[in-house]
C-alpha cells in the first residue's frame, strides 16, 4: 500500500472509529485511540525520511481521476516531496503531543469521544492539505480544516457566545476562501490544470502576463489572509480561544494558520514572478505584525494574548514571504509551532491548575505551585521573545535579516513590532506566575495544582524543541549552509540566492535583536515585577483602546454586519412578509372557493362517475384527433 | 366464407361495431339494472371483437395477429362476468336489488 494512503488512512480511521462507535467506548480508550492514530502516521512520515532525502522528487500517487471535464483533467493525487514531508512531520508530531496533553485536560468532559474524532478530521484535512499534488486536494484540505475549526471551536455550544465564534470563524474564512477559490478558477482556465507539477513550471517558463500572475497570485494571497488570520480577517483567531485549549494549541500551532504560509511557499514560483504580489504580502504581513501585537499588550485574558501573538507572529512569517525568504518563513513556521504549542499546553495546564479561570487579573505567584508548567512556560516565553541560541531567536533574526537587506524602514517597524513580542510575553509571564496570588474567594490558593504526567510530558518535549528547535537552520555565521534551507532547495522552482551580508553587519544585526529582548524584558520586569502593577479594565486612554482591540470588532459590526442586518430586514419586511405571506394568504381563499364548487361533482353516483370517464375520454381522443 | 367477407365493405363493419359500441355505451351510463350493465359491457367488448377479426381480413394479415387478440378478449371478458355475476349475486342476497344505486353507500 501507497505510504500516502497509509499516513492518511490512519487519522481518518481514528475518525471514524472515535465518531462512530466513540459513545459505546470506554471513556478511557478514545483518546488513547486518537492519539495513537496520529502517532503512527508520524512514525510513518518519519521513516520516509531516508527515501526523500534520497530523492528529491518524492513519492506521488494518483489515488484516482475525480472529474474530467473537455481537457481539464482533475485527480485525487498526492506527493510526498520535501515540503509536504517537512509539514507533515510538524502537523502529525505536534499534533500527537497535543493528542496525548488532551487526554488529561479533557477528563472531566462528557463527550470525550466526540473531541478525539474532530482532532483526527483535523490532522486529517490538514494532511490532505499539505499532501494534495494539485490545488483541488489543497482546497480540500483547506475546507476540512475550516469546517472542523468551526466544529471544535464550538465544542462547548452550549454556551452561546462560543457558538457565535465558531460561526464568526467559519465565516471569516469563508471570504478568505472565495479568493482561493477564484484564484484556482484563474488558474483552471488559463493554464488548463491545477496540477502543481503542471502550473508552476508553466508559469516560470514564461507563459502568462504579469497582471494575470498578480492576479492568481493576489486571489490566492486573500485565500492566506483568511486562513492564516491576516489583516483584516483576523479577528476571528483571537475569538477562537472560545475552544478548549488544546483546540487553540493544534490550530495555532500545527494546523490550519500554517495553511496559508505552506500556499505561498508551494506556489512560491508564483509569487516569485509577481514583484506587485510580493509587496501585498509584505505591507499586510507588516500591518498584521504590528497591529496584533499592540493589542496583545494590554489583553487581561491568557489565551487571548497568545492568540494575538500569533497572529502577530504570522505577520513575521509573511513578511518573510513577502521579501521572498520561502525557507525562512517556513524555519518560523517550524520554531513558532514548538513554542506556540508549548505557550498553550502550558496555558492550558495553568488554567486546569486554577480551576477554569482565564483571566490573569485573577492569577499571580502561580510559581511555588506548578513548578513544570512554570519552568518550561518560561522557555517558551524566551524562545518567543527572542532569547539568544533559543529557536525563536534564530529564526526571526533571520526574518529580520531579510527584511534589512530589503528596506530599512519595514526593518525597523519589525523590529518594534518584536521588542513588543517581548513585553507581553513578559507581561503574560510575570503577571500569571510571580508576585501575589489575586485568586478571588471561589478558589484558593492551597486548591491549585500542578498538572499530571499527561499534561506535563508534552510540556518538557516541546520545551526541549523549543531549546534546540535553532539548530534545524543554523546562520551562515555558524555553519555553512543552514539544514533546513539545503533540505527545501530542490522543491523550489524559481528564487533568488540569499544575499549574506558582510560580519560587521551581522554582528550589528545580532547586537540589535538581542538589545531588542532585553529592553522588553526590563521593562516588563519594572513594571510587573518591580513595580507590581496588576491588570485592571482599562477606563481611559490608549490603554482603554488596546484593551478593546482597538475598536476593530464594532467596527465591522458598523460596517458590514449592521448594514447587511438592515438589508436582511428591509428584504425580509419586502418579500418575505409582504409578497410570500401575501400571495400565500390570497390563494388560499381561492383555492377554497373552488374546492367547495368542485366538491359536488363527487356525489357518490356511479353513473356520474361513468359519465365523467366517457367525456373524459372523449375530450382526449378529440384533442388527439384535431392536434395531433 | 372468405367470399362473405370480401363481399362487404371495410366501412360497414366500422358502422356496425360503432353502433354496437355505442348502444354498449349508452346502455352502461343510462340503466341502472347491474345485470343489464354487464350485458352491456359484454357488448361493447365485442364490438370492438369484431372490429378487431375484420381489419385483420382487411389488412391481409396472414398471421391473424389481431384476431388472436379477440380470443385474450373473449377470456377477459368471461372472467370479468364471472366476477361480475358474483357480486351482483353477493349483492342481491343482501339487498334484494340489483339496481347499481347500491354502489352509492360506499360514500360514506
Amino acid at each position: 500500500m501507497n505510504p500516502i494512503a497509509l499516513i492518511l488512512a490512519f487519522p481518518l480511521l481514528g475518525f471514524l472509529i472515535n465518531g462512530l462507535l466513540g459513545p459505546k467506548l470506554p471513556k478511557s480508550i478514545v483518546g488513547w485511540l486518537g492519539s495513537i492514530a496520529v502517532f503512527a502516521s508520524f512514525i510513518l512520515a518519519v521513516s520516509k525520511w531516508s527515501l526523500i532525502l534520497a530523492d528529491a522528487k518524492g513519492i506521488n500517487w494518483n489515488a484516482y481521476t475525480f472529474l474530467q471535464i473537455e481537457q481539464l483533467t482533475l485527480n485525487v493525487s498526492f506527493t510526498l516531496d520535501r515540503l509536504s514531508l517537512w509539514m507533515t512531520l510538524i502537523i502529525t508530531g505536534i499534533g500527537s503531543l497535543i493528542h496525548l496533553y488532551s487526554i488529561s485536560y479533557m477528563d472531566h468532559d462528557e463527550q470525550p469521544a466526540k473531541f478525539f474524532a474532530y482532532l483526527n478530521l483535523f490532522i486529517f484535512s490538514m494532511l490532505l492539505l499539505v499532501l494534495g499534488s494539485n490545488f483541488l486536494m489543497l482546497f480540500f484540505g483547506w475546507e476540512g480544516v475550516g469546517l472542523c475549526s468551526y466544529l471544535l471551536i464550538g465544542f462547548w455550544y452550549t454556551n452561546k457566545d462560543f457558538g457565535h465564534a465558531a460561526r464568526k470563524a467559519f465565516v471569516m474564512n469563508r471570504i478568505g476562501d472565495l479568493g482561493l477559490l477564484l484564484g484556482m478558477y484563474l488558474i483552471a482556465s488559463n493554464y488548463g490544470s491545477l496540477e502543481y507539477a503542471e502550473v508552476l513550471p508553466s508559469m516560470a517558463q514564461g507563459n502568462g502576463s504579469v497582471s494575470l500572475l498578480t492576479g492568481i497570485a493576489v486571489l490566492l494571497f486573500i485565500g492566506a489572509i483568511g486562513k492564516s488570520a491576516q489583516v483584516p480577517l483576523f479577528t476571528w483567531l483571537p475569538d477562537a480561544m472560545a475552544g478548549p485549549t488544546p483546540v487553540s494549541a493544534l490550530i495555532h500551532a500545527a494546523t490550519m494558520v500554517t495553511a496559508g504560509i505552506y500556499l505561498v511557499v508551494r506556489t512560491q514560483a508564483l509569487f516569485f514572478l509577481s514583484p506587485a504580489a510580493r509587496t501585498v504580502v509584505l505591507v499586510i504581513g507588516v500591518l498584521t505584525a504590528l497591529i496584533a501585537a499592540v493589542i496583545a499588550l494590554r489583553q487581561n485574558d491568557i489565551k487571548k494574548v497568545l492568540a494575538y501573538s500569533t497572529v502577530s507572529q504570522l505577520g513575521f512569517m509573511f513578511v518573510a514571504l513577502g521579501v521572498g525568504a520561502y525557507t525562512t518563513a517556513l524555519f518560523h513556521v517550524t520554531t513558532h509551532a514548538f513554542f506556540k504549542a508549548l505557550l498553550f499546553l502550558g496555558a492550558g495546564s495553568v488554567i486546569h491548575g486554577v480551576h477554569d479561570e482565564q483571566d490573569m487579573r485573577y492569577m499571580g505567584g502561580l510559581k511555588s505551585k506548578m513548578p513544570v508548567t512554570y519552568w518550561t512556560l518560561l522557555i517558551g516565553t524566551l524562545a518567543i521573545s527572542g532569547f539568544p541560541m533559543l529557536s525563536g531567536f534564530f529564526s526571526k533574526d533571520e526574518i529580520l535579516a531579510n527584511v534589512f537587506h530589503h528596506s530599512a524602514l519595514v526593518y525597523g517597524i519589525m523590529a518594534f513590532a518584536a521588542l513588543l513580542t517581548s513585553v507581553y510575553m513578559f507581561r503574560l509571564f510575570f503577571l500569571t506566575f510571580h508576585g501575589e496570588y489575586r485568586g478571588t474567594e471561589k478558589l484558593e490558593f492551597d486548591k491549585v495544582h500542578e498538572s499530571n504526567w499527561k499534561m506535563t510530558t508534552p510540556l518538557l518535549v516541546l520545551a526541549l524543541l523549543s531549546v534546540l528547535g535553532g539548530l534545524l537552520n543554523l546562520p551562515h555565521y555558524i555553519s555553512h549552509e543552514g539544514f533546513l534551507s539545503a533540505w527545501l532547495k530542490p522543491t523550489y522552482i524559481m528564487f533568488e540566492e540569499v544575499i549574506h551580508a558582510d560580519m560587521t553587519t551581522e554582528i550589528l544585526l545580532i547586537s540589535m535583536a538581542v538589545l531588542i529582548f532585553l529592553v522588553g524584558f526590563v521593562y516588563s520586569r519594572q513594571r510587573y515585577l518591580v513595580k507590581g502593577v496588576s491588570p485592571e479594565v482599562e477606563t481611559k486612554g490608549v490603554a482603554k483602546w488596546l484593551q478593546n482591540k482597538l475598536y476593530i470588532d464594532e467596527f465591522y459590526n458598523l460596517v458590514v454586519v449592521k448594514p447587511l442586518e438592515v438589508l436582511g430586514d428591509i428584504l425580509f419586511a419586502l418579500f418575505d412578509t409582504l409578497l410570500l405571506y401575501g400571495l400565500t394568504f390570497a390563494v388560499h381563499p381561492v383555492l377554497r372557493w373552488v374546492g367547495g364548487r368542485n366538491r359536488k361533482i363527487q356525489n357518490g353516483n356511479i353513473e356520474f362517475y361513468l359519465l365523467y370517464m366517457v367525456v373524459a375520454i372523449a375530450i382526449l381522443l378529440g384533442v388527439n384527433l384535431l392536434f395531433v | 366464407m372468405l367470399s362473405i367477407f370480401h363481399s362487404l365493405e371495410i366501412s360497414h363493419y366500422i358502422y356496425l361495431s360503432c353502433v354496437l359500441f355505442s348502444i354498449g355505451l349508452f346502455g352502461v351510463l343510462f340503466r341502472r339494472n347491474a345485470i343489464i350493465l354487464l350485458m352491456c359491457i359484454e357488448l361493447m367488448l365485442n364490438a370492438v371483437n369484431l372490429l378487431l377479426a375484420a381489419f385483420t381480413e382487411y389488412m391481409g394479415d396472414t398471421q391473424a395477429n389481431g384476431q388472436m387478440f379477440v380470443f385474450f378478449i373473449m377470456v377477459v371478458a368471461a372472467a370479468e362476468a364471472a366476477v361480475g355475476l358474483a357480486i351482483i349475486v353477493m349483492v342481491y342476497r343482501n339487498t334484494r336489488k340489483t339496481d347499481v344505486s347500491f354502489l352509492d353507500q360506499l360514500k360514506d
